[in-house]
């Protein structure tokens, strides 16, 4: 075990950006290498990414290896699963960060497997044991009812981060770091299973994880036709609208807008729940917001225990009435 | 196609908040007075399996892991309309994390043989680790396909769609492959009279360790590469205002007004 040493983040990157995830990555992970009194490497995969080495430096990384080469251009699972086993195996750290992201949840576990380490997903909080010097990674389980917190008996200790759990650094251009090129050819039989095509489906409008303000329906909306009247209230508040899971499944909304555990993790300023009962899958994905309003005709939904205002009444009353006052109160 | 899908006894999900207990001194959860059920996720895999029967023919064998397996709880897969159900089922497998199950269920999956595809569902709903189908596919050396909305056998493979947050990706994929089902791909179907019938002259094989070829050193908790350090419930403060009126109308613009004085909107 004593060879494996320092941490490692894979920064998963847009364009010619690290996303917010990485740098909240680099910011915990620059507190967990602190601790150990180890260094702290990014990993950035891709093509023509040179660009892109400095940012995860500004965001706290001493080192960044960088695997820049046409073939990687676009994501393909198998591809990006053998750069970041021949990063990991030639860097050999301690513990690997990832983001709980669309391709972090797929790469993080098999990564483990390969390498015969163990991967613990979704950690809302990660910290170096005093005694042990292991990583204690701390994950919601039974959909966000409990947390565990789980130590891995070997190295590399490989998590993935949920979005939003974990501060970034504030960007300091004028940190120092090393920039290592890391000359990877990917074999391209390697591609087992091949993405041929991407279909992006997102609504019009202010995307789910930038609103500030996001209106919500569940189950007891009931049908397509409640969405377009909290489509209304979004619309008044220069903000989006999201379900919980019963919508998506129904297709009363488009299952892009399911937040939660297993939907989209948001955290605006202004939740509004309207006939969400607050399962904890469901609350897993809006807890972080900073304030939440429900609107439920059961006093005793769980939703209450989570908001901080709230109304109990049929929304169908409850919710032209308040969009009207909002507008009077504009207009006032 | 011949499918086999891996299928998990969970603790209700849906169950009442309160009636979800922490035994602390054994690090573990329960619900309270509600029977434990298939899981969610796992049943969608289930439904995803039969739907690739109804199109092109061939076996849904479903294999489970646990102890104490209700047998009118994992039996649902056959009453469903699955073909087969193989039970891991032996004291040596308690306790074990995503390594030490994925590790028996690919034992498992080798030793049945004959397959073409695997599914599991994209998480459990009591761990919520979201790791089986991956690791199987590791162990199984197969490719790998998470969080499919759709499959289709086409050129004798398959075409998947995988949800991602922006909408899915189209991946193309040749068989034997692992692919684990999310709810996008449509509710479960429920049991018809005719399959509760069915299913109850189906005896399920059970499966030891040693009929799989583990030791039992290596199955359960004795196989973890993870320990459980603890397992608690985070608490919520609950200080819900709520907005007070004779009828819903005033309540609402009562939490209007509310929300403005707050500065919240
Ligand atoms: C592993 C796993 C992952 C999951 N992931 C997610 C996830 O990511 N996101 C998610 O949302 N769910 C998820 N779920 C499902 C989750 O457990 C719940 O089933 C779901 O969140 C319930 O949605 P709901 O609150 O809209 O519906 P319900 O629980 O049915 O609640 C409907 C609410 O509407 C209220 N209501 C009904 N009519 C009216 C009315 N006219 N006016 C006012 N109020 C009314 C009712 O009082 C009730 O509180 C997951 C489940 C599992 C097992």
């Amino acid at each position: 075990m004593s060879d494996f040493k320092g941490v490692v983040v894979y920064c998963e990157i847009k364009g010619d950006k690290i996303l917010p995830i990485a740098a909240e990555a680099l910011g915990i992970g620059r507190k967990l290498a602190d601790d150990l009194g180890q260094e702290l490497a990014a990993v950035i995969i891709g093509g023509g990414i040179a660009a892109v080495a400095p940012q995860s430096v500004a965001q706290g990384a001493d080192k960044v290896y960088v695997i820049d080469t046409p073939q990687l251009k676009e994501y393909q699972a198998d591809a990006y699963l053998a750069a970041l086993e021949k990063a990991v195996n030639q860097v050999k750290p301690a513990i690997v960060i990832m983001g709980q992201t669309d391709s972090g949840r797929e790469l993080a576990p098999r990564l483990a497997f390969r390498l015969g380490a163990a991967a613990t997903l979704d950690c809302v909080d990660l910290a170096i044991d005093a005694d042990t010097r292991r990583l204690l990674q701390t994950k919601p389980v039974y959909g966000g009812n409990a947390q565990a917190v789980f130590t891995a008996a070997a190295d590399p200790q490989i998590v993935t981060i949920r979005t939003k759990a974990m501060a970034a650094l504030a960007p300091d251009p004028a940190r120092k770091g090393e920039v290592v090129n890391l000359p990877v050819e990917i074999d391209a039989a390697v591609i087992k299973a091949k993405i041929t095509e991407r279909v992006v489906e997102e609504v019009a409008g202010i995307k789910l994880e930038d609103a500030q303000v996001v209106v919500s329906g569940g189950r007891g909306i009931g049908g397509a036709d409640g969405f377009k009247q909290l489509d209304e209230l979004a619309r008044l508040l220069k903000g989006a609208v999201g379900a919980s899971r019963p919508p998506c499944d129904n297709n009363w909304i488009a299952d892009t807008a399911q937040i939660g555990l297993t939907g989209k993790i948001i955290a605006p300023e202004v939740y509004i729940a309207v006939a969400i009962s607050g399962s904890s899958q469901h609350m897993s994905g809006c807890s972080g917001s900073k304030t939440i309003v429900a609107i439920n005709k059961d006093k005793e939904a769980n939703i209450f225990k989570q908001a901080r205002f709230g109304v109990v009444g049929d929304w169908k009353k409850v919710l032209p009435a308040f969009i009207q006052k909002l507008k009077d109160l504009a207009a006032a | 196609m011949n499918i086999i899908v891996c299928v998990k006894q969970v603790i209700d999900p849906e169950a009442p908040p309160a009636s979800f207990k922490i035994d602390a001194a054994a690090n573990k959860a329960e619900m309270r007075g509600v029977p434990p059920v298939l899981d969610p996720y796992g049943e969608i895999a289930v439904e995803a399996a039969l739907k690739l029967k109804e199109a092109g023919g061939g076996k849904v064998t479903v294999l489970s892991l646990g102890v104490n397996l209700l047998r009118e709880v994992v039996k649902k897969t056959l009453a469903m309309g699955a073909d087969e159900l193989i039970l891991l089922e032996d004291e040596a497998y308690a306790g074990g994390d995503a390594y030490a199950t994925a590790a028996a269920l690919a034992a498992a999956i080798q030793k049945k043989g004959d397959y073409n595809l695997v599914l599991c569902g994209r998480e459990a709903s009591d761990t919520n680790a979201g790791q089986t189908g991956p690791a199987i596919a590791e162990i199984l050396g197969l490719p790998c396909v998470t969080l499919a909305r759709r499959i289709e056998a086409k050129d004798d493979g398959l075409r998947v769609e995988r949800v991602n947050s922006e909408g899915y990706d189209v991946v193309v994929t040749s068989l034997p492959a692992v692919v684990t089902v999310s709810n996008e791909i449509g509710q479960p179907r429920y049991p018809t009279i005719k399959g509760i019938m069915t299913a109850k002259k189906i005896e399920p094989l059970v499966w030891k360790p040693a009929d799989i070829g583990i030791a039992p050193a290596e199955a359960g908790a004795s196989g973890r590469k993870t320990a459980l350090r603890k397992l608690f419930q985070p608490v919520h403060e609950g200080q819900c205002e709520i907005a007070a009126g004779d009828t819903p109308e005033e309540m609402a613009a009562n939490l209007a007004v509310r929300l403005r004085e707050a500065k919240v909107l």
